[in-house]
Order: C-alpha cells, then sequence, then structure tokens
C-alpha cells in the first residue's frame, strides 16, 4: 500500500486557509493578534481579579453538582462523628457531604472560598492602582463606576455564598442582614418579610440565596467583566509615560504571542496560588459551626473580610436612637444603610468631581505618577484608612484577645481613630508626595549626586553633581523639564556605574567588572592616611 | 355565805388551782416554754452545722496542715487569715472547694501576679502534690466542689455519640465565649474568656464545676456530670487533637479574620511578585 506523502510542516498553513476560505477571519484576526498592550507589573493586579473569577466559575460548577438548597430538617447520619444524629436543614446536611465523602470536594469548597476572597482582595489592590495612577480619567469613567459596580456585586455574591451552607456562622450573618434590612424606616418590615418570606429566618431563604448566587449575581459580574474588559479593549489600556509614549499612542508587546503567553502564564499562576491555598489553609470549618441555632451565637462571629469593614462601622456606631413621633430610627441604620450606599456612591462620583475641581477636559491616556497628584494621593490614602480601621474594628474583638486589649478600649480607639487619621494619612501622603515631587525637580535642576566629595582650594566641601543634560557655559547644568516619569537619582541608572545584575531570584549573567575611576586610580594606589608626623 | 366543811376547802382548794393561773405562773411558763423551743432549735442547729467553733475542734489532716503552710506563705496575703478573705483584695475561700484551687492554682492563675481584670495564666507555681495539699486545706476549712474519681473523657468505642451530644452542649453552652473553634474571646473591659486548646480534662471539670474568673458556674444541676464529660470529650478529641481535614494550618479558627489576613499575606503578596516577575520579562 502506497502512502500518500503528506508535508507537515505545511498542514498548519493548510488549515488556516481553509478556515479563512470558509469565514474570511484572516483580516480581524490579524487586528486583534497584533493589537499592542503595554506592559507594567501594576497592570496585571486586575487579571488576578479575572483569573479568580473563572477559578470561582470552575469550582463553583463542581459545588452545585453536590449542594442541596433545602431547608428541610433533616438527621445527620454521614460519617463526621461529632454531628452524628443532629438535626439539620438539608443544606448543611450536603455541604456536610461535599466535605467529607465526596471526593476532592473539600479542597473544592476551600478553592471556591479562597477564590472568593482573593477575588476580592485583588479587586481593592486593582482598585487602588487605578484610583492613585488617574486611570479613572476621561475616557475611562465608565469603566472605573463599573469597577466599583463590580466590588458591589462581588460584595452580594460572597455574602449570599457565606450563607447557602446554612451553618452557625452563616446564620448569624443572615440575622444581622435581616437586622439592617429592619433598620429601614417605614419599609424595613415590609423588605425584611419579603426577603425571607416572613419572619426570620423562614423556610425560604436558602433557596431564594441559591438562585441569587449561582444564577443572577454571576450572570451580572459575567456581564459587567465582560462590559470592563471591553471598553478596555476598545479605549486601549493606558501607559505610563516615558521615552516614545506619548497621549497618542500605544507602546507594547502585540496580544500575540507574548502577551497572550504572559496571561496564560499568570492564569497558571494564580490558580496555582489559590489551589496552594486551598490545599494548605484551612477555611470556614462549618462542621465545627453547626447548623444554625438562633440561641447559638459564637465569639468571633465575622463576616468575610470584604464585609467586615461594615460590620466595623456597625460596632463603632454609638447607640444614638432617633424617635420621630410613634417611629424610630435605629443607630444601626446609619453605618449599615446610609454608610454603605455613601461607601458606593462617592466613588463612583469621584472622576467627575476631580475634572469638575481641575476644570479638566481633556482626555488622558497617560498615567499620572502618585507624587505629581498629592491631593489626589491624600484623598486615596484618606479613604484607604477609613476602610481599613473600619475593617479593623470588625475583627476589634480577636484583636482585643490575641493582643491583650480591652474590647472597649478597641471601640473607643476605632471611633477616635475613625475620625482623626483619615486626615492624618491625607496630611502624610500630600507631604511626601509633595517631597518626592521637590527631589525630583532638584535632580533635574543640579543632577545626580555622585557620591565623589571635592575639596576646594578654600578649604571648603563640596559634592559633584552629575548634570542629567546639557550644561551651560559656567559649567551648571540646563534645568531640564519634568516628563512626569522616573527621574534617573543614581549613577548607575545613567550607565555611569555597571547595571544592575539581571536575574530576579539569582543572577542571570556574570557580573561586569566594576570600572574604575581614574580619579581614584584603584584601590592599590591607595594610600593610607595618617595623621601628623 | 360561806360554811368551812372538808368538803368545801377541798373544793375550794381545787378550784382556785382549777381557775386561771396567776400572772407570775403564767409568765414563768411562757419563758420556760420559750427556753425549751430556743433550747431545741439551737441544739438542732448545732448538731446539723458544723460552725466555727466544731470546725476549730476538728484537727487537719496531715496533708491538710501541709496545704495550710503553703497557704500561710503563699495565699494569706490576698485570700486572709484561714481563708476569710480580705476586703478590696480576695474574696472568701470557704465553700469554694478542691476542685477551685485544682483550676486556680493547677493552671498558674493563682497565685495572682497583680490586680487586673482577669488572672492571666501562666507555668504553675506549686506542683502537683503541693496543689492537692493547698486543695485538701481548703477543702477541710469550708467543704465545697470537688472534682470526681475516674475516667472523665467518654470512651468513643462504647458511647460514640457523646461526641455529636458534647458538640450540641459546647455550642449552645460554651462557644458565645469560647468560640466555635474553642480559641477564646474577648469579653467586656480586658476580661476574656481563655482559649481551650491547652486545657486538660480535670481543668475543664473544674472550671465549669466552679465557675473561676468571669465564667458563670455550670452546676450540677444544669450540666449533668454524663454532659459535663461529654462536653470535655468534644473539646479533647475535636477541638484539641485537631483531626480536622482542610489543609496544613487552621489558622488559629479564629474565623474569617484570619482567614482575610492570610488572603493578604499570603495569595496577594505571591502573587504581587509574580507580577513583578512576568512583567520584568520583557
Amino acid at each position: 500500500m502506497k502512502r500518500r506523502k503528506m508535508d507537515l510542516s505545511e498542514a498548519p498553513t493548510n488549515f488556516a486557509k481553509g478556515v479563512d476560505d470558509r469565514f474570511q477571519a484572516a483580516t480581524p484576526l490579524r487586528g486583534l493578534l497584533n493589537k499592542v498592550f503595554p506592559d507594567h507589573w501594576s497592570f496585571l493586579l486586575g487579571e488576578i481579579a479575572l483569573f479568580s473569577f473563572i477559578v470561582l466559575l470552575l469550582s463553583g460548577v463542581f459545588l452545585t453538582l453536590f449542594f442541596d438548597p433545602s431547608m428541610k430538617e433533616v438527621a445527620y447520619n454521614g460519617s463526621y462523628l461529632g454531628l452524628r444524629g443532629v438535626e439539620m436543614s438539608a443544606a448543611y446536611e450536603s455541604s456536610l457531604h461535599l466535605s467529607f465523602e465526596v471526593r476532592g470536594g473539600l479542597f473544592m469548597r476551600q478553592m471556591h472560598h479562597w477564590a472568593a476572597l482573593l477575588f476580592m482582595a485583588s479587586i481593592i489592590v486593582h482598585m487602588a492602582r487605578i484610583f492613585f495612577t488617574g486611570a479613572f480619567r476621561k475616557p475611562r469613567e465608565i469603566n472605573w463606576v463599573i469597577g466599583v459596580v463590580l466590588f458591589l456585586l462581588g460584595f452580594f455574591a460572597g455574602f449570599t455564598g457565606y450563607s447557602l451552607p446554612d451553618d452557625g456562622l452563616s446564620g448569624t450573618g443572615l440575622r444581622i442582614a435581616s437586622a439592617i434590612m429592619l433598620t429601614i424606616p417605614v419599609i424595613g418590615t415590609w423588605l425584611s418579610a419579603a426577603v425571607f418570606g416572613g419572619e426570620f429566618p423562614g423556610e425560604l431563604i436558602i433557596g431564594r440565596f441559591y438562585i441569587a448566587h449561582v444564577l443572577l449575581i454571576p450572570g451580572l459580574l459575567l456581564a459587567l467583566i465582560a462590559a470592563h474588559l471591553g471598553i478596555v479593549f476598545k479605549q486601549k489600556h493606558t501607559q505610563w509615560p516615558g521615552p516614545l509614549r506619548t497621549n497618542e499612542n500605544v507602546v507594547g508587546e502585540r496580544m500575540f504571542p507574548r502577551y497572550a503567553m504572559k496571561q496564560g502564564g499568570f492564569f497558571m499562576a494564580v490558580f496555582g496560588v489559590i489551589a496552594l491555598m486551598a490545599g494548605v489553609f484551612q477555611i470556614n470549618p462549618i462542621w465545627l459551626f453547626g447548623p444554625y441555632r438562633a440561641a447559638e451565637v459564637s465569639s468571633a462571629s465575622q463576616p468575610d473580610f470584604y464585609v467586615m469593614f461594615m460590620d466595623g462601622l456597625v460596632r463603632l456606631m454609638p447607640n444614638w436612637q432617633i424617635y420621630i413621633f410613634d417611629y424610630s430610627i435605629p443607630p444601626m441604620f446609619w453605618p449599615a444603610v446610609v454608610g454603605l450606599g455613601a461607601l458606593f456612591t462617592l466613588p463612583m462620583a469621584y472622576p467627575w468631581l476631580e475634572a469638575r475641581k481641575l476644570k479638566d477636559k481633556r482626555t488622558h491616556h497617560l498615567l499620572e505618577r502618585p507624587r505629581d497628584n498629592p491631593e489626589r494621593v491624600g484623598i486615596g490614602m484618606m479613604s484607604l484608612t477609613f476602610f481599613l480601621v473600619a475593617t479593623l474594628s470588625g475583627a476589634n474583638d480577636v484583636i482585643a484577645d490575641k493582643f491583650h486589649i480591652s474590647l472597649n478600649a478597641m471601640t473607643w480607639a476605632g471611633r477616635i481613630g475613625l475620625v482623626l487619621l483619615p486626615p492624618l494619612a491625607y496630611y502624610i501622603a500630600v507631604r511626601i508626595c509633595l517631597g518626592l515631587q521637590q527631589h525630583d525637580r532638584q535632580v533635574l535642576a543640579h543632577g545626580v549626586e555622585t557620591g565623589i566629595i571635592k575639596r576646594l582650594p578654600n578649604g571648603q566641601f563640596v559634592e559633584i553633581h552629575q548634570p542629567l543634560g546639557p550644561v551651560d557655559d559656567h559649567g551648571h547644568p540646563v534645568p531640564l523639564e519634568y516628563a512626569g516619569w522616573v527621574v534617573p537619582k543614581k549613577m548607575n541608572r545613567i550607565g555611569a556605574l555597571a547595571p544592575a545584575i539581571k536575574g530576579f531570584f539569582y543572577p542571570v549573567e556574570k557580573p561586569a567588572d566594576i570600572p574604575v575611576s581614574p580619579a581614584v586610580g584603584g584601590p592599590a594606589k591607595r594610600e593610607e592616611i595618617k595623621s601628623g608626623s | 355565805m360561806t360554811s368551812d366543811t372538808p368538803a368545801r376547802r377541798r373544793a375550794r382548794v381545787f378550784s382556785r388551782r382549777r381557775g386561771a393561773p396567776s400572772r407570775v405562773r403564767r409568765r414563768l411558763g411562757a419563758a420556760a416554754r420559750m427556753f425549751a423551743a430556743l433550747a431545741l432549735a439551737g441544739g438542732v442547729y448545732t448538731a446539723f452545722t458544723p460552725g466555727a467553733f466544731a470546725e476549730d475542734n476538728v484537727p487537719l489532716s496531715a496533708a491538710a496542715q501541709e496545704g495550710k503552710a503553703l497557704y500561710d506563705t503563699s495565699c494569706i496575703t490576698c485570700h486572709g487569715r484561714d481563708g476569710q478573705g480580705v476586703q478590696g483584695r480576695g474574696p472568701s475561700l470557704i465553700g469554694v472547694g478542691s476542685a477551685s484551687v485544682e483550676f486556680q492554682v493547677g493552671t498558674g492563675r493563682m497565685p495572682m501576679t497583680r490586680q487586673e481584670a482577669q488572672a492571666e495564666q501562666k507555668p504553675p507555681q506549686f506542683d502537683e502534690t503541693q496543689t492537692e495539699q493547698l486543695g485538701q486545706y481548703i477543702q477541710e476549712l469550708g467543704g465545697g466542689p470537688e472534682l470526681p474519681k475516674g475516667e472523665l473523657v467518654e470512651n468513643l468505642e462504647t458511647n460514640p455519640d457523646a461526641l455529636a451530644e458534647g458538640g450540641k452542649l459546647f455550642r449552645i453552652n460554651c462557644t458565645s465565649c469560647h468560640g466555635f473553634g474553642g480559641g477564646g474571646g474577648a469579653l467586656s473591659s480586658g476580661k476574656f474568656a481563655p482559649g481551650l486548646h491547652d486545657a486538660t480534662a480535670e481543668q475543664i471539670y473544674a472550671a465549669m464545676l466552679t465557675g473561676p474568673q468571669n465564667m458563670p458556674v455550670f452546676g450540677d444541676n444544669q450540666l449533668t456530670p454524663d454532659q459535663k464529660k461529654q462536653i470535655i470529650t468534644y473539646i479533647q478529641v475535636q477541638l484539641q487533637e485537631d483531626k480536622d481535614p482542610g489543609g496544613l494550618f487552621n489558622l488559629g479558627r479564629y474565623g474569617p479574620s484570619t482567614e482575610g489576613m492570610a488572603i493578604f499575606l499570603v495569595g496577594i503578596t505571591l502573587l504581587v511578585f509574580t507580577s513583578l516577575w512576568i512583567a520584568g520579562k520583557s
């Protein structure tokens, strides 16, 4: 039998040609694959959120195969001795079954939970990067708003997921959610009754939260993430200012192959870190919490960290009850409803507020170094400090216990800190930014400090500065314009000394010989300085 | 008209006897009855209640005498002579029982370093024999709860339901202060519920029985001795031996606060370094 000779090297070409003949994909694909993305480590923070969302979807699908969102009372009969014979809801029973009997079930549950925490944590870090570099400015305001909404959706996705196993901790969280709804004037009672289908806890809430958690919120998240990325794609990614980079171009790497490979690798890294944490650190040991009973509330009952700021604000709120005729507004209304509303609407409005303040209507594709806008950094640090104090106050009982501080002192420290620390953070951040600005201008005007001290004939010592640009007739540097990018401040940055050795974990090249300054003449020629005689 | 016949004289004497007693006699009689009643009541009381006098007369056992010697050098400053207590310094120890001594001295909480919201646990200042002697002394001084003899942990092979029962009781009675994982928790104004991870069965039993520091007493009518043993079984088998699945580290089981810390310290840190690494490869 004679085999037809086939040229393997021609195969991809033939295949691609076949596809293009049928779908005319070459022209749009060329544009897509050649699209350029700027490269900087801080641009990868948002990807952590995207990749952990993918892990969330994958692990979440696995969990739905075994979870039973029902509040029907059953007696536990599984392999975990510590709850044998205890009456519990089918939701809790199936979560225990998932953890103890399903192969790999506990690992998947822990992966899902760690991925959720990583999703929210990376959103916070990504958001801080966007804010401090001014990436939210025109034309990207809408994408900033979408980002804030994504955090809010993640907040609710996390809370509904935390409630699903119907264990002691999630029931306590639901109880607080119901209390928050009840504080809303006029509609509170109706709202709570509508959500829980009557009095708390009722028999419907797990089923309702289940649909919200597996369908409604992920659907919205998916749609908004798609919109978020689509807008980035359309408006192009921002880039740092620098040589050859302008407001009109994008300097970076093509989508294919470099950028796609890097992103693929980074996805694997994110997946790996989540899997590592899921395998190494226990998270949410629901079997210890027991089934939810309204009478059982453990100490250190906290929400996950991204909800903790709200818990902290509630803990710090003084007991100020307002009576209006027959109605009352409970103190919890202010931090939990008004506070949450303000904490999400104010950031959404920030891009327009800042543009209005600065009368800035231009389009920005170049990022701004944080130091170049001290007020923005101040406001950002103020918000982060507020968030941090509120979050730590959400865990103030654990902190009080483990660091041997009085819980009352922690509460008062939180109250005072919430008022005093944010303005302090603003002041310190603004001063640091101004100081860094000044140092940049100083180096641009006078040059880099060389570390060489010269003694003048009159006995005066001066340090020699290496000018960064041309000098005038007297040898003084001509002051340079600040370009909005890193100013070299060390001699090795301008090539005067040996460049830093390449390699991240270990040197990948041989260190160059240390150049010897002709003025000194090398170590051998140095003479010992003696005193007197 | 009276006639002095013997019969009438008899009758008169008789009638006077049968008539209302004189005032003096009435008072004497009342006093005698009162005295008898008091003597009876007092006698019964003395007979059934060991009074201070009675105690003084009972000689201390040898162990208690050793205990008293220790007491008089180490405890007397705050708890006073014969465990009567000192106002503003230390409570009376009459009736606290040897179980209390086992817990307070056995965990090093007593002698106390200084007056504060709550005595801290520290290395015990007395060895086991000395603690027993002190306990014996306090027991003989005023009675009170004692640790039962015998095994305090249920055998799960013969009684497999004890673990789940203990868990149920633990969640109802203990978690509100000690936490789901038994890691301890804060109370108001510097008080706290300590972690249970290094508590022995005897210490847990003694704590439930005597309610040390800020802990309420769980007497035998609230939690029967069997229920106490079930709780101890749950703490020792489930929480202390840490056989739980779910990774190498349980992050102290303080709930979501340490988990939130871990995601930033481990997850975000690792990935920021990874992104520095990836972006550096250009």
